[in-house]
């Protein structure tokens, strides 16, 4: 079942389109990741969504409520986490998680269960001012709030950004967890490495959708072979590899690069290239796909 | 060829009351290096930062950074010092070439130098048709662009970003790091921070900062071989597992 629906969605923002004729349904139960660059729609989708501003035209249902015509009882049913953090900086901790708990007419008690691993971590702190907080543990308490009234449907908009590699990973165990207690959940990240961690995904660039489908499902529609190019003299390479008639395209990517090459050119015929360019130590392997490869692959197709 | 320093730190330390947020950090960066300075929420890279930039006196130790004293020369530090991040690096009410001409100004750039500068930078960039619109019109890539264009615009010897690719599109995001690699080929020092771990093998060396210390000081390469691991990814993790100060 489907527990978020969006049909023929629109959006401008002056001259800009935010969201070009968006289409998409997120299952009950599964975690659904909205990938993209800042600026390419994420926040004024789920603006939309948590029925905070209305959509320009187009429709979207919500746990099968319509946005417009039953946000009352939509807001009910949600959980939100906006990108910004947004809750009473003045008020501590316990106080911040008793305020959202009687806005829903529920108590912490009551649905403790579902946030006690979240707001555990956070109770030695529960006196102090919210604003007075750490940059984690903001996050822990704006998940705790948004989950306090046992939503149906969790929102969260950009909840790892500008925060480390190892604490991205802990964040998206506790999603794991959450999932596990049967939540549905959309999820907004500029990061393509969280893809991987979604059940579904769709990648967004300039208000569209690129495409949407499983992680896996996006990296098997790749359509070219990816090849990854080293040799000792990197930045060298680089120019090499853009200036090669049989080159398509050339990415950077970790200590690599990501090579496609035109139809008919062997791995051999780029060698032999780079040979005659003065390179040495040339390594060059076929290597599995990343949403980051399909994403830029999409974004060029777009464009032309 | 004996490469000339460009920050030299010795046993460099912040405290804040009790609290030893740079805890003895010795470190050489050379000129012309792409160096990284890694390390998670709350492991005193901000503070570090803000110490090498003149901003923050430290409690204890020695440092010069492009060949001024931390301690007692700070405002030349800044003078000689590029800096941009991803919170504030342009002025958005602002045009494009006003923003050029504000920043030259401000570093005591002659207007004539300034004008041929902007004209000569705004082409390469290929921004010429933009040059009279306010930067908030602009797409986030071109704003990280631009304001890095601009921290190097009065030919610091060290520029310092701060997390300067973070929400930026995988294909600017990639523009970016060729205008580094360019800037370090003309002999400017970078000192960047990240917290994408594939631009942290981008970098000649990279150190990794746990608990206000520096756990890890080498290239890429020799990173990964030490730790026996394939990625920085994996380095990262190994050395973050370990701190006891956390960002909770």
């Amino acid at each position: 079942m489907a527990i978020v629906s969006v049909q023929k969605l629109n959006m401008h923002y002056g001259n800009i389109c935010a969201l070009h004729d968006i289409n998409f349904e997120a299952n009950e139960g599964e975690i659904f990741g909205i990938i993209g660059p800042d600026g390419a729609g994420k926040t004024t989708l789920f603006r939309i969504l948590t029925t905070l501003i209305l959509p320009e035209s187009g429709h979207a249902q919500v746990a099968g409520f319509d946005v417009i015509k039953d946000y009352k009882t939509i807001r009910t049913l949600i959980g939100y986490m906006p990108g910004k953090f947004s809750l009473y900086q003045d008020l501590t901790v316990e106080e911040n998680l008793e305020f959202f708990a009687t806005v829903f007419h529920t108590t912490l008690e009551k649905n403790y269960s579902l946030i006690e691993d979240i707001y555990k971590q956070i109770e030695p702190f529960k006196k102090r001012r919210a604003g007075k907080l750490s940059g984690g543990m903001k996050q822990k308490l704006a998940l705790s709030c948004a989950l306090i009234h046992k939503p149906k449907v969790l929102f969260l908009d950009e909840p790892t950004t500008g925060v480390d590699p190892v604490s991205r990973k802990e964040f998206w165990e506790m999603l794991r967890k959450l999932k596990n207690q049967g939540l549905s959940i959309l999820v907004s990240t500029p990061y393509m490495d969280e893809a991987s961690l979604c059940d579904r995904i769709a990648l967004i660039k300039d208000g569209k959708f690129l495409e949407i489908n499983t992680p896996q499902g996006i990296t098997d529609n790749y359509s070219e072979t990816l090849w990854s190019v080293k040799s000792e003299k990197m930045h060298v390479l680089l120019k090499d590899l853009r200036n090669c008639l049989m080159v398509k395209t050339s990415f950077s990517f970790g200590d690599s690069y990501h090579v496609t090459m035109n139809k008919g050119i062997t791995p051999m015929d780029l060698k032999k290239y780079l040979i005659t360019k003065g390179h040495k130590e040339i390594t060059i392997k076929t290597i599995p796909t990343t949403v980051e490869d399909c994403f830029m692959l999409l974004a060029k197709k777009e464009k032309i | 060829m004996t490469r000339q320093n460009v920050i030299k730190t010795e046993e460099l330390t912040k405290q804040f009351g009790n609290f030893v947020a740079v805890d003895h950090i010795t470190l050489n960066v050379y000129e012309g290096e792409i160096f990284g300075f890694l390390g998670a929420n709350g492991a005193g890279k901000t503070t570090a930062m803000r110490m090498l930039c003149g901003l923050s006196h430290p409690t204890s130790g020695k440092g010069t950074v492009a060949g001024f004293d931390i301690f007692r020369e700070s405002e030349m530090v800044k003078k000689h010092i590029g800096y941009m991040s991803q919170k504030f690096s342009l002025y958005e009410d602002l045009k494009v070439w006003e923003n050029f001409r504000l920043f030259g100004g401000i570093y005591g750039m002659k207007d004539k130098e300034i004008k041929q500068k902007t004209e000569l930078l705004l082409k390469k960039l290929g921004f010429e048709k933009e040059q009279n619109s306010l930067v908030k019109s602009l797409p986030l890539g071109w704003k990280q662009k631009l304001a890095f264009s601009l921290s190097i615009f009065h030919e610091p010897k060290i520029v310092f970003l701060d997390e300067p690719t973070g929400g930026v599109d995988p294909v600017t995001r990639r523009q970016f790091w060729e205008l580094i690699y360019e800037a370090a080929d003309r002999g400017i020092t970078v000192f960047v921070t990240t917290h994408y771990m594939d631009e942290a093998e981008y970098c000649d060396r990279l150190s990794i900062m746990v608990d206000g210390q520096i756990r890890a000081l080498d290239s890429p390469s020799n990173l990964k071989e030490k730790f026996h691991v394939q990625s920085m990814d994996d380095v990262f993790h190994l050395l973050a597992r370990e701190a006891t100060r956390t960002d909770n």
